[in-house]
């Protein structure tokens, strides 16, 4: 039939006409081509893909898919709870989706402006509509906006205490945590392949060295370690430059996981035959770790770093919850869910807990994600 | 719940296995491993079975105690009938794999062994523990009582300084001494029926020899009858009264050991006779059996070896399978070349 | 077996040694020193005009003036011979008397964690290995994968939310107002084991996931182990089988991590007990780093670390006792 063929029944019969081809394919594929068949199987792990394909391009055209800034503070409009535009009204239904309409009045006890709804009128949705400026990718000016209203504001999401719509914020966060997750796994990645690498290849001494030190830093609790870490830079830091720091912490103290796993590969694959066959051809140590060993356990190594990342995102979201994190302006999910601290604050505006299931929903879809990439890749595992 | 059915089995018959068919469940499909197999096992006697991996040599005889997986299916027709020691037969098929009868059949009526004698050991408890665990389960002693029963049978499968090895891990004791040490866990729950999976293929050739002999003796002083599956032709030659010999879940011809060594008839058999290699032949390219098994998955219609046969009849070896040829006694074959000649 | 405690005590004191090491770094990171924080809390808060040389005067009576590793020779020095880590100077009070009594508090919450995680996920986890592939089997994944998503802070937002809405009672804290500040007694114990369940819920949440998928795998390759076989071939009840045998393999590697357990649980602490408002070292810790009161800090990093490298060191002892071919191996 097709890649489903054990290969000595495609050996043992003769090769009819068709069956070669498929045959041929099968065999002459290259490893990654096997491993994006197999993963095609995997239907959960696809959606976990396809979830986090969306968040990521949400992230990086944010501006314009939010209908405001993240700072944009709309006066009377604090602590709004979550608009769901809808289709239909008293007054019939419409392809449009609308939001009631509002009035701001003052409210004579609090004298603060109070937003009122007013069912009968209607706020349409807009779509593409022209907002507030911003750059798209940084470099692009633009004005346009995914949607929005003409009167009033649309709050899908609800606001926070300050007025700010939560549904701009969780998208520009989106942007923020991803990417330190990324990055800090990238850099994890790279330090642990060098250090790991060098442990593993070279063996005696240099590893004993590595693996102590490797040891002691896992030994300290990580958070601890990292709110140590956190807790020292100095307060005149831009939010850029703790941006940075950040992500270099969590890769700082991410690596001897991934340097462990690498250093037991590569110390069982160091005495494989092809190995020494290529130390002996002359190959230098670099050569032979590139070109012969990273290949054969990269598949790991993937599925390694994907499953890292729902660490770092954790961890990130957990420092900056308690402030110890991202700075303002920067926003992540953690720092979001600073307003969501107290019970006190859950129980007047639950839904700034919502950042809490965009945290859940990234990590699930990288934990399954990376479940799949190891079904995929595992090339032990016999799969229909 | 039993059914005896005295007048089904031989009088001196231990074991009569009838259209045995057996198949697994699996991601692929239902497989058939066991394909309406036959065999019997004589009091006192020694039953070999050969073939090679994928014959269902093994599956058939660890259906015997219901040891096989939960995705396992034993067909309704299947009987295999068991002489307990008290002489009634039971239906085996019928017994439920949890029940307490068949716990009682196990180890103390019929023990296996198998061919890795590290993995039939648990690597966290000492020969000692392992060995009293079963004693004490069928038979009814104390502890220091079962202890010197089990030191006993040590020294009986020749292990030396029993009382020491007594109290060591299996991993302490060499393969050689692992199986003995199994065949002594076996021997100690007194059966009836030893079933032996391949129990040389680990060792080397001189430990070979001497578990060989061993099995032997024991078997002359305890009465036990024997079914020893193998893949290799001279150890059953030296071991087996009678022999069966299977390919692909069916049995191709059945003898006594001097019929099938010196008087092969079908085609298989006699092509794993000549593929053993001769001293007496040396600079002779050896005769290897041509093409490979095929996968249960893909059972070649009719007579399975039919694709690797040489003297294939085709239009009829690869649609029917071949009923049984009585060539004497003792002596059936499953080939059409020899439909003729029943006797 | 006493050269392998002796190999594992010596271990125990390198790592120490240099985890002391790192922490004294950290603790040497953030910029300025006590005294210059202590003059900008006192000006801030009085008014006071502070001069250099009271800074220098505070300084030079904690010490600080002194060089790094003099520095580092005297903390390490004060702890080891006497037990000293310290003056907390937020607290005016020694940094023992600031710890004190919440290092019996952080090893109950450990301990009930602990105790919680293994209780749960050893059975369950053999449970799902025997019935493999069932409808709980099924359940029980999708339970392990949110497990480890959720976070447990927000878990604990979430029950505490459930607990006022639902429940409308608070479930914060470690003890109920009227026994906070008593002295100990069966009833103020009875006080805190009823309030260490949430906590010890919390935390054990992502350590049980986790944990239960070990167990199930570890079991799974077990039983189907030749050995188990062999023993079902010599007629041992079911029951009895999966006890013996799985089962006393599949706890060696929940034994050995046990240590890697408690680093989480040590980690997710100080925000799990900022959530519950937990008076125990985590929450202390998060305190010391906000005030920037590094000896603390520091106190409190190295005697969580330390409990840690000693769970590690017991988990060994167990492994070996457990399996006697680690003994064999290690010497």
């Amino acid at each position: 039939m097709t890649t489903s063929n054990l290969p000595s029944t495609a050996l043992q019969t003769p090769i009819s006409q068709t069956e070669s081809e498929e045959a041929l394919r099968y065999y002459s594929a290259t490893q990654l081509q096997l491993i994006l068949w197999r993963f095609r199987k995997h239907h959960i792990a696809k959606l976990g893909a396809f979830i986090l394909i969306t968040l990521a391009l949400v992230g990086l055209f944010a501006e314009f898919f939010a209908p405001y800034t993240g700072t944009t503070r709309i006066s009377g409009a604090v602590l709004v709870s979550p608009q769901m535009p809808r289709f239909c009204n008293d007054d019939g239904c419409t392809l449009r989706p609308f939001l009631p309409g509002v009035t701001s009045e003052r409210n004579p006890e609090t004298l603060r402006m109070e937003v009122k709804i007013d069912p009968t009128i209607r706020r349409e949705i807009k779509f593409f509509i022209q907002g507030e400026p911003y750059k798209l990718l940084g470099f692009i000016e633009m004005q346009t906006h995914l949607f929005g209203v003409d009167e009033g504001s649309v709050h899908l999401f609800g606001t926070d205490s300050l007025g700010r719509d939560i549904f701009t914020r969780i998208l520009l966060a989106t942007r923020t945590s991803l990417s330190i997750g990324i990055l800090g796994v990238l850099i994890s990645f790279v330090l642990a392949l060098i250090i790991g690498g060098m442990a593993g290849y070279f063996g005696g001494w240099l590893d004993y060295v590595i693996q102590r030190l490797t040891e002691i830093v896992r030994v300290v609790p990580v958070i601890p370690l990292y709110m140590g870490l956190a807790a020292a830079f100095p307060t005149e830091w831009s939010s850029t430059q703790v941006y940075f720091a950040m992500t270099l912490i969590l890769a700082v103290v991410g690596w001897p996981t991934l340097a462990r796993r690498i250093r037991g590969k590569l110390l069982s694959l160091r005495g494989e035959d092809y190995v020494v066959a290529a130390s002996l051809a002359g190959a230098r140590p670099s050569r032979i770790i590139a070109r012969h060993l990273l290949p054969a356990f990269m598949s790991y190594i993937i599925v390694d770093l994907v499953i890292s990342f729902p660490y770092m995102l954790l961890s990130e979201t957990a420092l900056s919850f308690v402030g110890l994190g991202l700075r303002p302006p920067t926003i992540s999910w953690g720092v979001l869910l600073q307003d969501a601290q107290t019970v006190r604050a859950i129980e007047q505006a639950p839904w700034l807990f919502i950042p809490a299931a965009f945290v859940v929903i990234a990590v699930l879809s990288f934990t399954v994600l990376g479940d799949g990439l190891r079904d995929a890749a595992d090339p032990y595992q016999i799969s229909g | 719940m039993t059914s005896t059915t005295k007048e089904s089995i031989h009088q001196d018959n231990l074991l009569e296995v009838k259209d045995l068919k057996i198949s697994f469940k699996t991601d692929e499909g239902i497989v058939t491993a066991v394909d309406g197999v036959n065999f019997s096992v004589k009091r006192g006697q020694t039953l070999g079975i050969v073939g090679e991996s994928g014959s269902g040599k093994s599956v058939s005889t660890w259906s015997i105690m219901r040891l096989l997986p939960k995705n396992s299916i034993i067909q309704k027709n299947s009987s295999i009938q068991f002489r307990r020691k008290d002489d009634e037969v039971v239906e085996i098929t019928n017994l439920r794999p949890t029940s307490r009868e068949l716990r009682e059949l196990r180890g103390g009526e019929v023990a296996l062994i198998f061919q890795e004698p590290m993995s039939s050991f648990s690597p966290v408890y000492t020969i000692g523990n392992q060995i009293m665990e079963a004693i004490l389960q069928h038979r009814d002693v104390s502890k220091d009582e079962a202890q010197e029963i089990a030191i006993d049978m040590l020294d009986r499968v020749g292990i030396s300084n029993p009382r020491q090895r007594f109290r060591q891990y299996p991993f302490e004791l060499s393969g050689g001494m692992r199986q003995r040490a199994m065949i002594a866990v076996a021997l100690s729950m007194n059966p009836s029926l030893l079933i032996a999976d391949e129990p040389t293929t680990s060792l080397d050739v001189t430990i070979q020899a001497q578990i060989l002999k061993l099995m032997r003796d024991l078997q002359q002083d305890l009465g036990m009858s024997i079914i020893f599956i193998t893949h290799n032709l001279g150890v059953i030659a030296q071991v087996a009264d009678e022999v069966e010999v299977m390919y692909l879940g069916k049995i191709l011809e059945r003898g006594t050991a001097k019929e099938i060594i010196h008087q092969p008839q079908h085609p298989y058999t006699q092509a794993l006779l000549r593929a053993i290699p001769q001293l007496d032949h040396l600079g002779e390219r050896l005769t290897a059996i041509s093409g490979d098994i095929p996968s249960p998955l893909a059972r070649p219609a009719g007579c399975p070896f039919h694709t690797r046969c040489e003297k294939i009849i085709p239009g009829t070896c690869d649609a029917e399978m071949p009923s049984p040829t009585q060539l004497s006694d003792t002596h059936i074959v499953y080939c059409f070349l020899h439909e003729d000649r029943d006797v | 077996m006493i050269k392998f405690l002796i190999q594992r005590i010596i271990g125990m004191v390198v790592t120490m040694f240099f985890v002391s090491i790192m922490v004294f770094i950290i603790m040497e990171l953030p910029p300025g020193d006590y005294a210059d924080r202590w003059a900008f809390r006192k000006f801030s808060g009085t008014g006071t005009q502070i001069t250099e040389a009271d800074i220098d005067n505070i300084r030079a009576e904690f010490g600080l003036d002194r060089p790094a590793p003099e520095r580092y020779l005297n903390w390490i020095g004060g702890i080891i011979l006497h037990g000293d880590f310290g003056e907390a100077f937020s607290f005016q009070t020694s940094v023992n008397n600031v710890i004190g009594q919440k290092i019996g508090l952080t090893m109950a919450i450990l301990f009930s964690t602990l105790v919680v995680t293994y209780l749960i996920s050893i059975p369950v986890g053999m449970y799902a290995a025997i019935r493999r592939n069932s409808i709980e089997d099924y359940a029980l994944t999708v339970f392990s994968y949110l497990g480890f998503a959720l976070p447990n802070f927000l878990l604990a937002l979430v029950l505490l939310y459930i607990s006022i809405t639902v429940f409308d009672s608070s479930v914060g804290g470690l003890f109920s107002p009227e026994y906070a500040d008593a002295p100990w007694s069966v009833e103020k114990a009875l006080d805190l084991f009823s309030h260490l369940i949430i906590p010890a819920i919390v935390l054990a949440w992502s350590a049980t996931a986790f944990q239960l998928q070990t167990v199930r795998a570890t079991m799974l390759d077990e039983i189907n182990n030749l050995s188990v076989t062999a023993a079902r071939a010599r007629g041992v009840p079911e029951w009895k089988l999966l006890l013996k045998y799985p089962a006393r393999l599949a706890i060696n590697p929940v034994v050995s991590t046990v240590s890697f357990d408690a680093n989480r649980i040590f980690s997710e602490l100080p925000i799990v007990a900022l959530v519950l408002g937990l008076p125990e070292l985590g929450e202390l810790l998060l305190k010391s780093y906000l005030d920037l009161d590094m000896f603390v800090a520091g106190a409190i990093l190295l005697v969580l670390t330390f409990m840690i490298v000693f769970m590690n060191f017991l988990s060994d002892i167990a492994l070996a006792i457990l399996d006697p071919r680690v003994k064999l191996i290690e010497g």
